[in-house]
């Protein structure tokens, strides 16, 4: 179920951006006994870098991520954390 | 009024504004309590909507601003973002800038 998850989750977004770097992680053990847990949805946190994301805002990179992931937002994701980039940027934020 | 009418009056009120889960002393959401440390990291003045207090905002907020999550940050209307993108400002150092050419009364509840 958690792996489905992930899987569709990475397929979205290497279908979207063609990332050069992808991780996904789900993180709802963390969280577990949590509201957001108890509804059976998933904290995650992605890790993306994608030329896509060049001259981009952070608020664009996020807003784009939702985008991609909308179908799955609504059902299966409680929380999604993001650190997502341009190759050239500099503005990763380290986790 | 609409929801999205009282979204825009509290946006309109309150120039540092948080929509988040629970209060700034009780956060019912490690993102939320996490957003709020870094907010008085940076001694921001900010106002603060409890979304579990007002299900009509709750709702409504994640259309207005086309942003499915919470907590949201606003700045002057403008949505800076969620938990992510407040840390990483804090952490780069203009959270404090974005936050401090405006003040408002202290963790005032807007709701």
């Amino acid at each position: 179920m958690a792996k489905a998850r992930l899987d569709r989750i990475r397929a979205m977004l290497e279908s979207a951006f063609e990332p050069l770097e992808l991780d996904v992680r789900d993180d709802s053990h963390l969280h577990a006994g949590h509201a957001g847990a108890k509804e059976g949805k998933g904290h995650f946190h992605v890790h993306i870098v994608s030329d896509r994301f060049e001259n981009t805002t952070r608020i664009d990179r996020h807003r784009m991520i939702f985008e991609a992931l909308s179908e799955m937002m609504a059902t299966d994701i409680h929380a999604l954390s993001v650190s997502a980039s341009g190759p050239s940027s500099n503005q990763t934020s380290g986790n | 009024m609409d929801v999205n009418e009282r979204i825009q009056k509290q946006l309109d009120s309150y120039p540092v504004l948080l929509y988040m889960k629970g209060t700034p002393d009780f956060p019912q959401c490690g993102f939320s309590a996490q957003t709020v440390a870094a907010l008085r990291a940076v001694g921001a003045e900010f106002a603060f909507i409890n979304i579990f207090e007002d299900p009509e905002i709750r709702e409504g907020l994640k259309v207005f601003s086309n942003w499915p999550t919470f907590p949201q940050l606003y700045v002057d209307g403008e949505l800076i973002g969620g938990c992510d993108i407040a840390l990483e400002l804090y952490e780069s150092g203009e959270l404090k800038e974005i936050v401090s050419k405006n003040a408002k009364p202290a963790e005032e509840s807007a709701s």
